[in-house]
């Protein structure tokens, strides 16, 4: 019987990992959030016009950065996602694997929760394993990472590595307090397209 | 039957450079087509609801692109298409119908029957072309109402402009 409460005894705290990532990654970086729990910790750890925050849409995270990655082939799409919203796109990992950009990073920040629904447990909370479901699409490059030693050596290959990747990095499952981006998509998409494209990306 | 060719000029000359899709008899021709073209990005998807996000993201990267479909995947796309509208992206599909005319499957009937009135329902302009000789001009007026009018819409290619499917051979 799998024990439905584990997560809530994992090493890695998620807004701690979001803030080590987005350190990293810099100013340059181009970043897709899922809807929910990765939005609030992304922008915990600095709202900046490249970074794209999904208020909804739950599994169109992967396909949108597929679609800007293969628009900016010479620049990294970083896709941070929840374990729930990348269950209800699964199929997105083998239309990804096909394409295989090699700018593409995906980190699943897996609590095994639905966070914004009541913290109910998931799939990956009982028998799904989501880096194994992605290896078995076709990507190459997964993993999971579960303490600060294994995200130290994922966040490079995050970052500059081949991809594309999808490491599933084991969260705590906790409460955390909100810190919302802003969720006008229009102005979002405006703000992300002027910082990436210069003027020519207002039309 | 080579009105695909007036669709496939209409995608060159409005600088369409990903096709995302879903396999499908109707678009055949004009899928080879962009699998062939080096300056397309064909993107075979699981289910088409990917499409509209992936389009979404060539948007934010600055590519136009366009999803071809059958009027079956338009159900799958729901929720998904409510981002063209929040967002204000462009949306610009191609959809084969089915359940029209000479149906065979009555499992394909529903969802053509629904696919406009759910279009719609989402704010996604909607255009019929039944004359293989309009083709070529509905096209064009769907991809300049996406990437100059800055809208969602649809082109429905109605079940005559397609070959019967008779499940004989």
């Amino acid at each position: 019987m799998t024990d439905l409460t584990r997560a809530e005894n994992f090493d890695l705290r998620r807004r701690e990992v979001a803030q080590q990532i987005a350190d990293a990654g810099g100013d340059d970086l181009l970043v897709v959030t899922g809807l929910g729990s990765t939005n609030w910790d992304f922008t915990a750890a600095g709202d900046r016009d490249l970074i794209f925050p999904l208020w909804g849409v739950m599994g169109g995270a992967v396909p949108m950065a597929l679609g800007l990655a293969m628009a900016q082939p010479d620049k990294r799409v970083f896709v941070a996602t929840g374990d729930a919203e990348m269950l209800m796109g699964l199929g997105s990992l083998a239309t990804v694997a096909i394409q295989a950009p090699a700018n593409l990073s995906i980190a699943v920040f897996d609590n095994e929760r639905y966070g914004e629904t009541g913290m109910q447990a998931t799939a990956t909370a009982h028998t799904a394993d989501i880096a194994g479901i992605a290896a078995a699409s076709g990507i190459t490059v997964t993993g999971v990472v579960r303490d600060q030693g294994e995200l130290d050596a994922a966040i490079p290959v995050m970052l500059e590595g081949n991809g594309p990747s999808v490491h599933v990095i084991k969260v705590r499952a906790e409460p955390l307090p909100f810190v919302l981006p802003p969720k006008d998509g229009a102005y979002l998409k405006d703000r992300f397209r002027k910082a990436l494209l210069g003027e020519a990306g207002i039309v | 039957m080579e009105w695909w060719k007036d669709i496939y000029a209409a995608m060159k000359e409005a600088d369409i450079q990903q096709v995302a899709y879903v396999p499908d008899a109707g678009h055949a021709k004009l899928i080879d087509a962009c699998i062939a073209d080096n300056d397309m990005r064909a993107v075979p998807l699981t289910t088409e609801e990917e499409g509209i996000a992936m389009l979404g993201g060539a948007w934010l990267g600055g590519q136009r692109g366009v999803l071809l479909m059958q009027s079956s995947g338009v159900g799958n796309c729901i929720n998904m298409v409510g981002l063209m509208k929040t967002c204000r992206f462009p949306l610009a599909t191609f959809i084969t119908m089915r359940g029209q005319w000479h149906e065979f499957n009555p499992w394909q009937m529903s969802m053509g029957a629904g696919t406009q009135s759910v279009l719609e329902a989402m704010d996604v302009d909607v255009a019929s072309v039944e004359d293989p000789a309009e083709v070529g001009a509905q096209s064009a007026a769907l991809l300049h109402r996406a990437f100059v009018g800055m809208q969602a819409g649809a082109l429905l290619l109605h079940q005559r402009l397609m070959p019967v499917k008779t499940f004989k051979e």
